[in-house]
Order: C-alpha cells, then sequence, then structure tokens
C-alpha cells in the first residue's frame, strides 16, 4: 500500500518530465475549456435571464439537464463531428488537445450557463428598475450584472473547472490518450492503475487533488475577500 | 439648457394592477424650478406617481407628456424609495450613468469629481457603496441620480428610516440642489420635512388627486376634509 506512495514522491520532487508533460498538457486543455466556456457561458446566461422569447423555458431546462451530460456521450458526439467521416472531418481534430478542449468545453457550458442565468436573474429582480432609471437598456444590463454578481459566478466557473479537470470519459475518447501528445492526468492515472504502475498514477492523482484544492482555496478567499469590500 | 423638457403634463392618468385601479384619472402640470411635494397617506399611490413621470412605469390610461416631446427625456433623474446601489466604489456608482450616456472618458472623470465634492463625498470616493451608512448612501443616491445634471430630480421618501442628522444633510443637499433651478419632486410622510421643503404641495388619497396647490395654503387652510385631517396629524387612510 505504501509503496506506490513513496515512488510517487519521488517522481513528483525528482520533477520526473513525464509526469510534468502530462499535468502541463492537463492544465492547458481545462483552463482552455474553461475560458471558452467563460467567455461564451457567462454573456448567454445573463441574456437567457434578461430575454424574453417564446421557449425559453425550455431552453433553460436543456441547460439544467445538460449539466449532468455523462461525458463518455459528450465524447462521444464530438468524436463522431469530428471522425474522419464526419461532418467537421476535415479539421483533422481528432486525436489532438484541441479536440480535448472542445470536448471540455461542451461538458462546462451548460453549468456556467445555468449557473449565470441563476445569479442574474436574481441580481436583475433587485436592479431592474434602478437600471432603468439610471438609462440601462437591457442589453446593456447585462455587463453591469455580471460585474456585480463576480463573486457567485467566480464558483460557477469554478464548478467548470472542478467537472472538466475531473473528467476522464470525454478527453480519452477525443484526445485517444496518445502518450506525451494527448496523455492527461485523468487518462494517465486509467492506463497506469490498469498497467499496474501505481506509483505514476498516485503521484498524478496527488496533483489533481492538490490543484483542485488550491484553486478552490484561492477562489474562496478571493470571495470572501470582495464580498467584505463590496457588501 | 437650450431646450426645456418642462412642464411636465399628466392628462387624466391612471394606472391599475389586474383590474384594480391604484391611481385614478390624475391630471397635473409640473413647472420649471418649483420643489414639490407629493403627500398623502400609505397606499395613496404617492410613489406610483413618481414611477408613472418618471417613465418606470406606463399609465394604464392617460398620457404623461414632455414639453419636449420625447416620451422619455434623459434630462430627469430618480432616487427610488430604495435605491440599489452598485457592487462598485463611490466613484464606480456615480461614473455608471455617465458611461451610459455615452460621455468620453475625460469629461466623466470631471464630472464625478464634482458631484464627490458636491455632495460631501470626496472623503469617499473609493469606499464600496454597499458598505456606507445608510445617510451616506442616500446622499450618494441623490448624487448618482444628479450625475447627468438633469433638469427635474424624482425623490421617493429620501429620507425614510434615517435619523436627524443624516436626514438633516440629505435635506440641505435636497435644497441647494433645487436652488440650481432644478426642479424637484418628492415624496415624503414626515410632515415636519414637507413644511420645510415644500413650495408646491399635491396631496393624493386613495389613489386620487385632491388637492394641488402653494404649500402655505395648503398648510394653513387645506380645502378637502382629508387633508385637513392629514395636516392636523389624525391617522388618514
Amino acid at each position: 500500500m505504501s509503496a506506490p506512495f513513496g515512488t510517487a514522491f519521488d517522481l513528483i520532487v525528482s520533477g520526473d518530465p513525464a509526469l510534468y508533460e502530462i499535468i502541463g498538457l492537463s492544465l492547458r486543455v481545462t483552463l482552455s475549456a474553461v475560458a471558452i466556456a467563460a467567455l461564451l457561458g457567462l454573456p448567454l446566461g445573463a441574456a437567457l435571464a434578461l430575454a424574453r422569447f417564446p421557449g425559453r423555458g425550455a431552453v433553460i431546462v436543456l441547460f439544467n439537464a445538460l449539466m449532468g451530460l455523462p461525458p463518455v456521450v459528450a465524447g462521444l458526439l464530438i468524436y463522431l463531428l469530428l471522425s474522419r467521416s464526419g461532418p467537421l472531418g476535415d479539421l483533422a481534430l481528432l486525436f489532438t488537445p484541441a479536440a480535448m478542449i472542445v470536448a471540455q468545453t461542451v461538458l462546462i457550458l451548460p453549468i456556467v450557463v445555468s449557473l449565470t442565468r441563476s445569479v442574474t436573474e436574481d441580481l436583475w429582480a433587485e436592479y431592474e428598475e434602478q437600471l432603468k432609471s439610471l438609462g440601462a437598456t437591457r442589453l446593456r444590463a447585462v455587463p453591469t450584472l455580471l460585474w456585480d454578481g463576480r463573486v457567485s459566478l467566480l464558483t460557477g466557473v469554478l464548478a467548470g473547472f472542478g467537472r472538466a479537470s475531473a473528467e476522464v470519459g470525454a478527453v480519452l475518447i477525443v484526445g485517444g490518450n496518445i502518450a506525451g501528445y494527448t496523455r492527461t492526468m485523468t487518462t494517465a492515472i486509467t492506463l497506469e492503475t490498469s498497467r499496474g504502475n501505481l506509483g505514476l498514477a498516485v503521484a498524478l492523482g496527488l496533483i489533481l487533488m492538490a490543484l483542485t484544492l488550491t484553486l478552490n482555496a484561492l477562489a474562496w478567499s478571493l470571495g470572501q475577500w470582495q464580498r467584505e469590500r463590496i457588501g | 439648457m437650450t431646450r426645456t423638457i418642462l412642464p411636465l403634463t399628466l392628462e387624466t392618468v391612471s394606472y391599475a394592477v389586474s383590474g384594480t385601479p391604484l391611481l385614478r384619472d390624475v391630471s397635473l402640470t409640473i413647472g420649471a424650478g418649483r420643489r414639490l411635494v407629493v403627500m398623502g397617506p400609505n397606499g395613496a399611490g404617492k410613489s406610483l406617481l413618481l414611477r408613472l413621470c418618471h417613465g418606470l412605469l406606463a399609465p394604464t390610461t392617460g398620457r404623461v407628456r414632455w414639453a419636449s416631446g420625447e416620451a422619455r427625456p434623459k434630462a430627469q433623474g430618480m432616487v427610488l424609495q430604495r435605491p440599489v446601489l452598485l457592487r462598485r466604489s463611490v466613484a464606480a456608482n456615480l461614473d455608471y450613468p455617465l458611461a451610459l450616456a455615452g460621455l468620453p472618458k475625460a469629461e466623466r472623470r470631471a464630472m464625478v469629481e464634482a458631484s464627490l465634492a458636491r455632495f460631501g463625498l470626496a472623503p469617499l470616493a473609493a469606499r464600496p457603496a454597499r458598505r456606507l451608512s445608510g445617510g451616506e448612501q442616500q446622499r450618494l443616491a441623490l448624487a448618482r441620480a444628479w450625475a447627468l445634471r438633469p433638469e427635474i430630480l424624482f425623490l421617493d421618501e429620501p429620507s425614510a428610516a434615517l435619523d436627524p442628522s443624516a436626514t438633516r444633510l440629505v435635506e440641505a443637499a435636497i435644497a441647494s440642489v433645487a436652488a440650481d433651478g432644478i426642479t424637484v419632486v418628492m415624496t415624503t410622510h414626515d410632515l415636519g420635512q414637507a413644511r420645510r421643503l415644500a413650495e408646491d404641495v399635491v396631496f393624493l388619497h386613495r389613489g386620487r388627486l385632491v388637492e394641488h396647490g402653494p404649500a402655505d395654503a395648503f398648510f394653513s387652510v387645506p380645502q378637502s376634509p382629508e387633508a385637513r385631517a392629514f395636516v392636523a396629524g389624525d391617522l388618514v387612510w
């Protein structure tokens, strides 16, 4: 039981290049996906909170449901789109980091959209009359609400990061777990565990948990500090 | 101010919510440069009247007409009964309506500075708005409504729930704004405040405009029994 942990610490401390390459790729993929999902999802969620159109309820339910989309299903869909005979096959993106970014974005987007909608909807109820009085249109209210809801919205983006960094199914299917190219922490853990190479698996697991913990601690402190400051 | 938006005319304005009339056939002309206090018991429609004038609500029947012919002119500001301060600094709150109006940055900075100085908020400029005291928040809301240098300001219970010293500061700010020639229309349920600030009075009772005239006459010889009772300090509802 303790042997893998010993190996794990050795790998981490010695700065094993294979280990750090995997960590680097994982972070690159997940942070890119989070950034894209935030860029799309924040305005989309806020717009969904403020806009009134037929079928709005259905769209909201759809995004809520997609929060529970199984990663392997998301991976399969992206796979079908990107495979050589698929509609986007000419882009030759399958089994590249770009495909993994797309898959993770698809997984995170519903979380960011749904949480943003819920946060901005509450804020809008409080702000609507005031913003109208000050001369803001609904469209112009979107950035205002996003900025004033920044503390709560950070939680939503972070939840997205959590889902993306933890999932294995989607990146495995569209990335292919190619050593040195599309091997992420989660896919490596799966592979190394099945190979009996527990040291590397444990090292990756520890780092993955440490990363998530650190990020959440940072976000929580930032939130506390902002709450104190802005009231 | 070459072209003025005043007077503001309400033509038989009514407002109903799902069939229940809350304001009935109110006709009223608000001329430039006066301090008008809207009085009446709770539920008389004071707040509603201000929001209809300001354009936050549309009348069910009747018309709200500005002299400029615009549907909702920009040269008007309002302090809501519960003003919502943005989760930003005092200065950023004052900058917000200026940014909405599309003014260039340099001009905005100068205007924010002027607003801060004018309402005694300069030492608080960098403070988060929601961390201010009640009186400071109310002055900030007033300063923000004034930020675009309106011709007319609507103030809904501007000093409700403030202690006397904070109320005095808010009243001083209102008086100084009015002294610039800005038309002030405000509601209050505080008779003392009405006496201190009103030049004209509108008295509402159960959604109807019962009296409208100079404050002196209203306070000395109210015409209607409801207003007489109200001025005498009886409980009117």
